[in-house]
Order: structure tokens, then sequence, then C-alpha cells
């Protein structure tokens, strides 16, 4: 029946929703020979996109899954096959009142109509709900539902009217073959074997949904993915529905506090749940096509679980559900994807040269993650900034069975969930833990993970120093603004700025580029000139083709061919894949992974240098190490690497020894700082407080592809002679006045109309004076990427960036705060430090 | 009209069944459980004989102890009363599944309102034995007709109707009397969610039954080789039509 | 073993899986030997009923009937499952049957289960093979889960009881087998013998009225005949010819979940998982994909039909027949040459 090409410029395996837009993307951007291979028929083969419930609701937290969403609406809107239904999410709590307050907020930074209103207008859109059940709701006018089989069809036969795809159905893959002649000596894909013949390719891409993780292993690759299953049942036929026509007529609702949504099908009110036990079904359990009585990811309904849901349905919209005439005609445990952090995994997986992955996206983001990886594939900078959806992003623990299913069961029950914008994971800990771990428990440390590793947020030991710094805490009486939160890092903050504070940096990524093109390949990715005397430390940016960051990270030139990049644990599996990426093809330069094998303790403070003087014979003044300078230097019968640089504008270093003797050179450090009143200082302070009063940008915060040098105010005088990835883009960003200015602002007031004061979190629209929303000359809307207490500054401080006309000091403004506007006026325009201007701490 | 329903659990299968690696059984592991379909409109029928007739309608099974799910299926859908026969982990032929119903039977006329009718489905959907219900209406001594499609009950008599080979068979007999049906007879309901919640807080009566040896005895399972077709193509655009009469009259619905 | 097997007739003779039935039976003949019943030849009787005249005795010859019995209608009139029952069970000890087949028909089954219960033997139903073991019990191979699964069973009874599942054996003539495929090779016209059953009152409690009249008031869950429209139909304004052709075949209209979805027509109407499933002799599919959930409400009609323009569309893999083209010139064809026979 199928005509199997034996030669394909990239196979796209699935023909879901995302293949079917990647494929098409792609053909738009000039791809030809095209073969999408999927084991099902068309236009439902049979995975998820054939049972989505295909609604959208525009708001989230995410910047990136907003974005995704947005584009993606607009592509099913382009293609005709988006309808308008509007959506409310209903409040049975007072705190869920709250959070509706906080997800409006949160709209409106991103420019998406929302408002809450009250039980009556709720049950004025959607007449059949009891109002006397609900406290409230938030209404999101722009929420729709979609075709998405419809639209998938519609994608896949442009691109093969276009002549570029051929789509070969009914064949199912059985294996990708690689040989191992890739880049850095990775297997590369050579050809795809399915049951309708072999295809010989150099690219391969993965968007499987459920499947995924199965197909990619055939490579030699791990997708963290876990299928998992999500109720639904469709109720009908609903007597009110009877007259109307098309698809829906009524609003979507999200019960939100119940785990539940109620959405219009036709005749049917389908009925989806996230409140029962996590199902997980490992994706070699998956029944075949055949042997499915529905289709293999329409499992078996298993009434009891749902049981508990239906009680609270009819609470609801008792009349409505309640109808004895009305069946429940349709229930499956629908199989969708879930990650570990519950983002979809996008881009060129890490192990293999040439395996790309689209997946883990839902309805909502698909027809946008087929643009972005087809850009992305192409060499271009995807429109949407997917840094967060890198599937790079893991490390190798992460990628486990057990760890991805662990965080899908705890996940699962929070898709509807009020989860705090600090709030940590439960399961899969610890595994990353520092040599010194066992001192940090005994002195009470509270524990943050960040990409597998525990790090010390604040310590209990450190409690007694609230009773010297008291008045100087900035305490929040708010439940919401005090969880995962102590004031004890401010105590923390302002001990290692009157004395020092000893900081943990196990987390941070290391790794060496050696070789004699290590200087070539260090120098094509930096902003920075790395080309400087060995001894010496650069903090540099990475930018993407189109001038965007990529990333940011100090490096240290060892020696004339050898170069030691240290960056943040969240991103540094991603960093390395980006070097990876850009090593030579000849072996002239590599890449050596160091994370685990060293360990970073940092000392900073004014009393530093003391502390360090006091255990080593190494002349540790200004003169004898400046800053921006690393050398050996011994401690305590150690042999430390020694970096003078600074996160938090004190004077001091970061030591890195091999993670076996980083016990003993913390006891040295500690045994000689106490009587200088060393602290042991968490990461509130290394990543927030101490950062923020110096303002110092954030990658993922502050530095994303959205933004650029100019914008951040990160320029320096000169750029290098020297090509880099970025440069051109760079140039003409420098050429022109930025369209915003990274800003630091001042909370003037934190008073709300009623109860306690508040403090912003991040995320939250910074508006004029009249309550307008900021938007600059680009479209980018005006919001606090970071925030946090300054407690040295004595103020609460946000971070944002802002038109040009806003940008200058003495600015009043406001931001939205659960609904509230707070009066805020900008500190700083640029990159002046709010705390110590003229870094005088930092090169004393 | 006291009527009782003999439903069985069976798996929900697809186009293609696994077979568990012994050869014994079919691989339930990845499948969801029902009342076999031809039973699932005897629940519906019974359930509209009471809605006109009054009365109550009994639902049975012979089976696990997750059978009760089948029965609070059938609950909820109207049914009234549910009886879980525990199989007690034995193999249970055509021959014990019948005298365990003919002993639930007695056991109701002697403690309760007898049964005036008992309704099964015409075949198992798993085993297909194709006798349950008459070896019942023999035990009983009851008449008994199979298969039927179409059923009028008046206070004290049955007319059932069933199609066969073009013609339409009437079978007219007093009560009681046992009916096994075929899917077509009605459309079955779907469970309300009012009576899903009932269903789940009903009790559920239970007993034990007498298991007997059979004289077909299962060896073994296996899943047979033959594809599955591919449309005969009979031709393009009107060009097909004079083809397609001819088949429309060979399948004999021209007539 | 001397074997019996029920046979049903028709205005054509004997029906087509009665004929397999026999094919079937044939092969379970064995024997021979002296002391066998039937003095040393092994028999395969033929049992029908109705009028003697009737009985095609050449055509069960040529299937190996060695000799056939008949119940007229003057002792046992019309279809009565239960005293036909009794009638084969008079004939165990006339013909000495170790086995009694019947084709795994409503008829069949029925009347070899009221023997099954008359005898308190067990029986196997829709057996596609069997064979006699050393110990005397019959190895059989039956369908189950309508053909997706074989059991491989023992079966252990006097008489055997066996229906045979009407599409997995095919009907072969003695003449036209290989020579040592039926044992019973003698093609000579069996002597019909007129047989009175020993009836009991109770035996004849069901009886069967037979009419040619067929139920009125088409519902699309009962319907014969079912027209199905999809997307292909393209809007509200398509579904005139389907309609047309509905009530020509004395059918109903039925569509796919998309056509609801749009408004295109009412929800009623859906054929499919969330919608009503149909189980009628025709369902003519017409711009119907064939998605997963629609099939689940279609899957059991009869005959599967398509008329549809993608030669690769999934339902052309669930279908008995298609028509490639385009429905919207299909159609009105069609229902004009069906007027045209009228």
């Amino acid at each position: 029946m199928n005509d199997t090409p034996g030669r394909a410029s990239a196979v796209i395996v699935g023909a879901g929703i995302v293949g079917n837009s990647l494929a098409c993307h792609l053909a738009r951007l000039g791809w030809r020979d095209l073969v999408l291979v999927d084991k099902g028929p068309m236009p439902n083969p049979g995975g998820s996109t054939g049972h989505a419930s295909n609604f959208i609701f525009p708001i989230e937290y995410s910047k990136m899954m907003m974005e995704l969403t947005r584009d993606s609406t607009e592509q099913y809107q382009e293609l005709g096959v988006f309808t308008q239904s509007g959506g409310v999410e209903v409040a049975r709590t007072q705190v869920r009142m709250d959070e509706l307050r906080r997800r409006c907020t949160a709209a409106k930074a991103w420019g998406i109509p929302a408002e809450v209103i009250s039980p009556a207008e709720v049950a004025k859109l959607v007449p059949y709900l009891d109002e006397s059940v609900i406290l409230g709701g938030a209404y999101f006018p722009t929420v729709g539902v979609v075709d998405s089989l419809r639209a998938g069809t519609l994608m896949r036969e442009e691109a093969q009217r276009s002549g570029a795809l051929q789509v070969v159905a009914g064949a199912e893959v059985l294996g990708i073959d690689t040989s191992g002649r890739g880049r850095n000596g990775r297997p590369k894909i050579t050809s795809v074997r399915t049951t309708a013949g072999e295809i010989e390719t150099s690219i391969c891409v993965i968007c499987c949904g459920v499947w995924s993780p199965r197909i990619a292993r055939m490579a030699g690759a791990r997708l963290p993915l876990t299928p998992i299953v999500h109720q639904m049942i469709s109720v009908g036929p609903i007597a009110l529905f009877a007259g109307t026509q098309g698809e829906i007529t009524y609003p979507i609702v999200r019960d939100v506090d119940t785990n539940m949504y109620e959405r219009q099908h036709g005749g049917d009110m389908e009925v989806g749940s996230y409140a029962h036990r996590p199902i997980i079904v490992p994706p070699d359990d998956i029944p075949s096509i055949e042997e499915s009585a529905l289709s293999p990811t329409e499992l078996p309904f298993t009434a009891d679980d749902f049981d508990p849901q239906l009680a609270e349905a009819l609470e609801l919209m008792p009349e409505l559900l309640g109808d004895e005439k009305a069946g429940i005609r349709y229930a499956i445990n629908g199989l969708i994807s879930m990650t570990p952090d519950g983002h979809p995994l996008l881009g060129p997986a890490p192990e293999v040269d040439g395996l790309w992955s689209a997946a883990a996206s839902w309805i909502k983001e698909g027809p946008g993650v087929g643009r972005v990886v087809a850009e992305w594939m192409s060499g271009q900078v995807p429109t949407v900034d997917v840094d967060e959806a890198n599937v790079a992003r893991f490390y190798p623990s992460q990628r486990t069975v057990a760890h991805v299913q662990a965080r899908a069961r705890e996940g699962f029950n929070k898709m509807y969930g009020i989860v705090h914008p600090a709030e940590q994971w439960e399961s899969g800990r610890p595994v990353r833990v520092s040599p010194v771990y066992d001192r940090e428990r005994e002195l009470g440390a509270v524990f943050f993970e960040t990409a597998g590793w525990e790090r010390p947020y604040w310590y209990a030991s450190n409690e007694s120093l609230q009773e010297r710094y008291a008045g100087r805490l900035m305490p929040r009486d708010a439940e919401w603004d005090a969880r995962w939160w102590s004031p004890v890092i401010n105590a923390e903050h302002l001990a290692m700025r009157d004395a020092c504070g000893l900081v943990d940096l196990s987390a941070f990524a290391i790794f060496d580029v050696t070789g004699p093109s290590a200087l070539d390949v260090v120098q094509s990715l930096a902003v920075a000139q790395l080309d400087v005397a060995p001894g010496r430390v650069v903090y540099t940016s990475l930018l993407d083709e189109r001038g965007g960051f990529k990333a940011d990270l100090t490096v240290m030139r060892l020696g004339r061919e050898r170069f030691r990049v240290v960056t943040g644990g969240a991103t540094g599996q991603a960093d390395l894949a980006w070097f990876a990426e850009h090593l030579p093809a000849d072996g002239t330069a590599a890449l050596a992974d160091q994370t685990s094998a060293q360990v970073t303790i940092g000392l900073w403070g004014p009393r530093a240098r003391d502390v360090l003087q006091s255990v080593t014979r190494d002349d540790v003044s200004h003169a004898g190490f400046p800053f921006a300078t690393c050398r050996e230097v011994e401690i305590a019968g150690l042999s430390v690497l020694a970096s003078r640089i600074s996160y938090v504008g004190e004077l001091g270093w970061e030591l890195h020894v091999p993670v076996e003797q980083g016990g003993k050179l913390w006891d040295a450090l500690w045994a000689a700082g106490t009587p200088h009143g060393l602290v042991p200082v968490g990461i509130g302070v290394y990543g927030t407080t101490g950062r923020l009063e110096k303002g110092y940008r954030a990658f993922g915060n502050e530095l994303t592809a959205d933004y650029t040098l100019v914008e951040a105010g990160m320029t320096r005088p000169k750029v290098k002679a020297q090509p880099f990835i970025g440069k051109e883009a760079y140039l003409a960003q420098r050429a022109e006045p930025p369209a915003a200015v990274l800003c630091t602002l001042t909370v003037d007031d934190h008073t709300p109309p009623s109860g306690p004061a508040r403090y912003m979190l991040g995320g939250e629209p910074i508006l004029s004076p009249a309550g307008e929303r900021l938007v600059d000359a680009k479209g980018r809307p005006s919001y606090v990427t970071s925030a946090g207490s300054g407690p040295s500054v004595g103020r609460h401080l946000l971070l944002a960036y802002l038109p040009p006309a806003q940008a200058s000091v003495g600015t009043r403004l406001q931001v939205e705060c659960f609904g509230d506007a707070y009066p805020v006026t900008v500190a700083v325009a640029g990159a002046t430090p709010l705390f110590d201007p003229d870094n005088a701490r930092i090169r004393s | 009209m006291e009527i009782a329903v003999c439903v069985k659990r069976v798996p929900q299968v697809g186009g293609r069944i696994v077979v568990t690696p012994d050869g014994q059984d079919v691989d339930t592991r990845m499948s969801g459980f029902a009342i076999s379909p031809h039973e699932e409109c005897a629940v519906e029928e019974a359930v509209q004989i009471t809605e006109r007739l009054g009365g109550t309608v009994s639902v049975l099974t012979l089976g696990p102890a997750e059978a009760a799910d089948q029965l609070r299926d059938a609950l909820a859908l109207g049914a009234h009363r549910a009886v879980l026969l525990e199989a007690g982990g034995h193999a249970w032929g055509p021959a014990g599944t019948a005298a365990a119903i003919v002993a639930e039977v007695r056991r109701r006329s002697a403690e309760g309102p007898a049964y005036d009718l008992l309704l099964l489905g015409n075949e198992a959907a798993d085993t297909g034995d194709y006798q349950v219900g008459i070896r019942v209406a023999h035990g009983l001594g009851w008449p008994c007709a199979t298969g039927i499609k179409q059923l009028e009950v008046t206070g004290d008599a049955v007319r059932a109707r069933r199609e066969y080979r073009g013609h339409e068979e009437t079978f007219e007999f007093g009560l009681p009397a046992v009916i096994t049906v075929k899917e077509g007879i009605n459309l079955p309901r779907y469970p309300s969610l009012p009576g899903r919640l009932r269903a789940k807080r009903a009790a559920v009566e239970q007993y034990q039954p007498q298991w007997q040896p059979e004289g077909l005895r299962t060896r073994g399972l296996r899943v047979p080789d033959q594809p599955r077709q591919q449309a005969t193509v009979l031709g393009t655009g009107t060009d097909a039509v004079p083809a397609l009469v001819r088949l429309l009259d060979e399948l004999g619905i021209l007539k | 073993m001397n074997v019996l097997c029920l046979v049903e007739l028709d205005d054509a003779g004997v029906t087509d899986a009665s004929l397999r039935a026999l094919t079937f039976a044939r092969s379970l003949v064995t024997g021979g030997a002296p002391g066998d019943p039937g003095g040393g030849r092994p028999v395969l009787a033929a049992v029908a009923f109705g009028p003697a005249d009737r009985v095609p005795a050449s055509l069960l010859g040529r299937y190996g009937v060695t000799e056939a019995y008949v119940i007229e209608p003057a002792t046992l009139d019309g279809y009565a499952p239960q005293a036909w029952a009794r009638s084969l069970e008079g004939l165990l000890g006339v013909t000495l049957a170790a086995a009694v087949v019947a084709a795994g028909t409503d008829c069949g089954s029925e009347v070899l289960a009221h023997l099954g219960a008359l005898t308190g033997q067990p029986m196997a139903a829709n057996c596609i093979a069997a064979s006699r073991a050393a110990d005397g019990t019959l190895a059989v191979s039956r369908q189950r889960w309508a053909g997706l699964l074989i059991e491989d069973a023992t079966l252990e009874g006097m008489p055997a009881l066996l229906t045979v599942a009407t599409d997995a054996v095919p009907p072969v003539p003695v003449d036209a087998a290989p020579v040592d495929a039926g044992a019973a090779g003698d093609t000579a016209d069996p002597p019909v013998r007129v047989h009175e059953p020993d009836l009991d009152p109770a035996d004849l409690r069901v009886r069967a009225t037979v009419s040619a009249g067929r139920e009125g008031g088409v519902s699309l869950a009962t319907a014969r005949v079912v027209v199905g429209g999809g997307r292909g139909v393209g809007g509200p304004d398509g579904f005139a010819p389907l309609e047309e052709l509905a009530s020509l075949l004395g059918g109903v209209v039925g569509v796919s979940r998309v056509v609801t979805s749009q408004g295109w027509r009412p929800h009623t109407q859906q054929v499919g998982q969330t919608g009503t499933k149909i189980t009628p002799e025709l369902y003519l599919a017409c711009g119907i994909s064939g998605a997963i959930q629609h099939m689940a409400g279609c899957g059991s009609a009869r005959n599967i039909v398509v008329v549809n323009t993608d030669p690769s569309a999934p339902i052309l893999s669930r279908a008995d027949y298609a028509v490639i083209g385009d429905l919207a010139e299909v159609i009105p064809a069609l229902v004009a040459a069906l007027k045209d026979r009228r």
C-alpha cells in the first residue's frame, strides 16, 4: 500500500499533532524528502492526540509555555479549527480565590484577557452551574477548543502538496540504526527500520508522545517521559445542549479545587479528572492498535478511581449532570505524557547525533512545538525561547525510569494544584549531595533541589542571628510570601556583609575544554575576550545566532590549551551540550565534564581575606591575588584552585578542590573563620538577596533569548575582533537604541487594601501609575523577572525590563500582586548596583 | 414482574487478543472488564419491562469477587438487586453454571418473591458456549427461547421474536420462562451519574454454589493466524455502481 | 464411530452451513471394523425436518451421508427446538451415533444445546477441528471470542455433541475430496427413512410461528441497513442523497462524530463509541475515514461497504467491499440505478 522511500532528509516518527506540525513547518522552511512514519492509520493513528479533550486555556505561569500555547492557538486559528468558547476556573475555597487573583495577575503580565468574577457572574456564563458551591471564578474569554486531528491533517497535507513530505502510515518503527562516527565520538543516526522497509537518513525526530521513550531507546537515547493516565468521561445526551449548534456553546469550566474540568462536546458534557491516584503505564506495556478495545492510548476506564469525582461534578452541576436520562457514554483512562518538570522535551538528544526530540507536548503546545523544533533543526533560533524545554537539561539520574515515575506521580495531582513558585519536590531526593552534606545537616540546613543537587537555602543554625539584626529582616506575614522562605536568609545576608560567609557551591557544573583548538572553541562561543593570560577569570555571556542569551558563565584560563568552564547546575547539562555541539570535527579539542570531580566552596565578605590568609602561606592580598584571577593556593595541606570573583558583591574567592577533599577544606575554613564571625550562608543569599542588591542578572530570569546584552545593560566598550556566535546580531543591537532597559525597582509600600503586607516573588506585571500594562516597542511586556529582599538597602527589590521612557531613576510605577497594585520606584536603570555602586568591596 | 438477568464478567478486547504465556488464559493485564454485550441488552430489556410492569430486576453473576463491578454496572443501569455467585477459583463450564443458576432460582423461590422470567445473553462473549440458558430451562422445567431480538411480556406470557435466515420466528409461551437475547433487541442505556453513585452504595448478596467438573475441558488457548482482510475494491467512481448493485442484490439487501 | 448430523433444509436444498457441518461430520466418521454399529460399515447419518420429498438424497450422498432420516410435518410441524432435540435423541438409538454434529447457526446451536440438556452431555460449540484421541475422548478445536481465539479442548461425552463454526470448514463433497480425507467414500444416494419421534408434550411448548414480514419503525440500533455519512459529505446539505438511498434500502442514516460535532446532523444519528452501536446486515459508509471510535460502533455490521475517495483510509482495512470515488457522484448514481430496477 505504501511506497516507502529508501532515503530521507529526515524521518519524523509519529503523526500526532506534533509530528504533523513539524512536517509542515520543515516543509515551509524549505526541507524536502521528508518522511513521516506512523504505525497507525491516518488521520488518527491512535496516540494521545486522538482522544484529547482539545481545549486550550491561554494562561500559564511559565512564559515559555504561555508563548508556545499562544503560538499554537494562532496556528489553529489560521487553520480554521479553533472555536472560541471562553473558560472559567471556579474556586470553592478562599485560598483558591487568592490563587485565581494570582492567575489573573499573571494573565495581565502576558496580556491575556482575564478577570476575577463573582459566583453570580459565573452562573450567568454557565447557567447550569450551582453558584452556591463556589466563591467565585476567573474568566478567560479567549479560551477555546480545537480540532487537533483536523489541524494535523491539514498540516500534513500541506507538506505533501508542496512535495516535501511522504507519509508512510501503518508502518511500525522496528529499529533506529546508528554508527559510531558522530561529533565527540557519539553515535550518529544512519537509518530508520520500519515494517514497511528501511529508510536511510541522518536525522530522526521523535514525535511519538507516550511511546517516545521506547522509540528513543532504539537509538540508544533516554527520554525522561512517562505515560500516565488521565481519566475522562463523556455524559449525554444533555438536554440543554440538544438545541445548540456545533461542538461548543458554553464556556469550559475548570473546577480546579476538585482537579476536574467540564466541557461541552456537542450533545455531551465531557468531565475530566486529575484527581485520581497517579496511574503510570510504562511505554512497553501500552497495547498495540489491534489489541486495544478502543485505541492504544484509550485504556479501559477504572471506575473506582473516578467514582469520588462523580459526586463532586454532580455537586457543581446538579441538574445537568444529575439527569437520569444522561448517561456516561464514553469513559477512558486516557494516556498522556508527563515529564519530571512538566515541560516538553525538545531539541537534539545529547546522546546521539541526528536524533531529535519533539516529545511531551500536549494539544495546546503542539503546533508551536512543531514550529520551534523545525526552526531549531534548520539552524535558526526558535521564535519562542524554549531553553526550559531543552531535552538536554536533564542529568543522567534525572533520566532514570524511577526518577521520572516518581516525579510524574508527585506532579500529577498538582496539575490543577496551587503550586508555589519555590515549591520543592518531595520524591526522588536526595540524589546528588555535596561532600559537606552531613555537616550542613548538622547545621540545620534547609535544602532546596537544583538539578538533583541538595543545596542549603538557609541554615537553622543562623536563627540566633535574627536577634542581632532585628528590625532589618523584612519579615513576611502573608503565608504565601513566607512559604519556602525564612527571615534567616536576610540575617545570613547581613552577617556576610558584616563579616564573611561560607557558601557550598557543589552544584556548579564544571567542564574543561582542552587541546590545540580549545581557544578557538571558547572564543567562538563567548562574547568576552578569552584570549587572555593563563590565570585570568572571565565572566562572559554566550549568545545564539540572533543575539539572544544562550548561557552565562565564567571561564578560567588554566593554560594555553586549557579552559575551565564554571556554570550553574540548572543549566549545566544544556551548556555542556552547547559546547559539545561546537567542538571541531577533527578532534583537536576535547570536552571533559568535571562536575562530579570538583567541589566549589565560596568564601565572601569583608573578612574573607583575613580568613583565607590565616590558612595559607600564599599571598592573597589585593596586589598578590587581584580580582578576576585564579591560581593554585595551599590550604591545610590541600592544593586548592582559588578564583577571585563574586556573585554577591563581596571580596572573596571560589575555592575548587577534588570532591573527596571538600570536607577537609570546609573544616579548615570553618575553624579559621569562626574568630572572624564566619557563618554558613545559603543559596537564598547567593542566588537572590546578594545578587539583587548588586543587580546581577540571572540566566533564565533576566538573561533569556528574548533580550539582548544591550537591553540587559551588559555591553562592554569594545567588541572583540574574533568571530563568535551571535556577533553580527550583537553588533546590530549595539547600533540601535534598546527597546527595553533592565531596571532595579524598589517597592515603596507593601500594604494591600486589607490583610498583611505583601511581597512580590516574581512574574508580576509592572503597570503605569494609571494601572496600564507597560509594553515595549517590540511588544514585550514589563514584568518582574526576579524579586527578593535587599536587606542591606532595606527595600524589597524587583528586576524588570522597562520601555526606555519609563527606565529612568525615580520613575514611579506600580506592580500588581494578587490583583492589587503597589507603588514602586525605579532605583537603577541599567547595571549599576544599588548596593556598593562603585564595587569597592569586590575590589578591596 | 420478578426478573433475573444473568450476566458474565468478560475482558474488553480489541481486534487481537493476547494469551498468557502458559496459554491458559486471556492476558487481561491491560484489559478492562465489562458485561458481555448480549447481556447488556438483557439488563436493558429487564429494566424496560419493570419500568412498564413494575417489579424487580435482580442481576446475577457467577464469577470472581471482582465481578461485583459488573453487578454494579448493571445496578447503575437500573437493576435493583445484585447477587454474586462466587466462582471460588474454579473453571466453571456451561453445565455447572446452569446448575448454579438453577440453585439460585430455587433458593429465591423458597425465600422470597420467585422469579417470573430469566434473561440471559444468547452466548457469552468469551466462551461462546450457546447453552447455559437452555440448560437452566431444562433444570427448572421452564420453556426457553434463544437469540431473541424482540420481546413482549404481558402479565403471564411472553411473545419473543427473532430473525432467522430472512424469516421472522415468533415464540409464544407462558411464564415462568427463560429467554436469551441478542444485541439489537434494544439500545442499552448508559449509566447516569446518579445511577452510578447509587450502584456504588448498593449491597451485593453473595452465595457459594457447588462446583462440578465438566465434560469439555480446555487444554489451551491460541490466536489463529489468519490476517484481517482488506476490502475488495469494486471499482472507481460511478463505473462501480453496477457492481455495487449486484453486490447489494447478492447480500439480500434488495429483497 | 457413527456420526449423526442435523441438516437444515432451504429452498435450494441444504443450507450452506449444513453442508459445512456435513463435511466436518464426515471427518469424524471412523471404523468399519466387525462389531461396529451399522453392520461393519461406518455410518454418517443425516437428519432433516420437513417433507421427505424435499430431502435431496443425492446431494447428501455426495457429502458422504450413508443414511438419512426425516421427521415429516405430519409428526412435527415447524420449528420447535426442544422437540427437534428430542427427535435427535431418539435417533441416537437408531443410528448408534457416538457424535452428533450441527451447524453453528441459531438453529443448530439451540437444538444441540437442548440435546445436551436432555442427555446430560457436554457440548462444544463452533468447532473448527476434531479428532479422536487414544482414550476415546475427542480433541476439539473451537472458536471463542467470535473467532479471535481458538480453544483446544478435550470433549468427553457419549454422544459427543459439536456445532461447527459456519466460516471455518469449507463444504467439500466426497468426490472432490482427496481419497483419504473422508472415510465414507461411497457416493451412492442414501436411503431416506421417515422417523417418528417420541415426543413429550413439554417438548412442544416452544414452537416458532414463521412469517416473512419484517418489523417496522426502523431505528438506528436495529436497522437492517445503515447508510453512514462522515466528513466527506461536506456539509449539512450533502445528506439528501444518503437519506434517499437509505429509504430505498429500507434503512436509516447514521453519521460519524465529526458530523454531529460540526452540527450538520443531530447527535442521535451518531454511530460510534459515544453514539449508537449498530448491527445491520449492511453498513454503507460514505466519506468516513474510520476512526477507531467510529469502528467500535459499527464493527458488528455483517457487511461493511465503503465509498471513499482515499484508498488508504483506515476504514478499508475493516470493510468488506469498497468503491473508490466521490460519494457526491457515486451515491446519486446508485440511487438512480436502484430506481431503474423497480
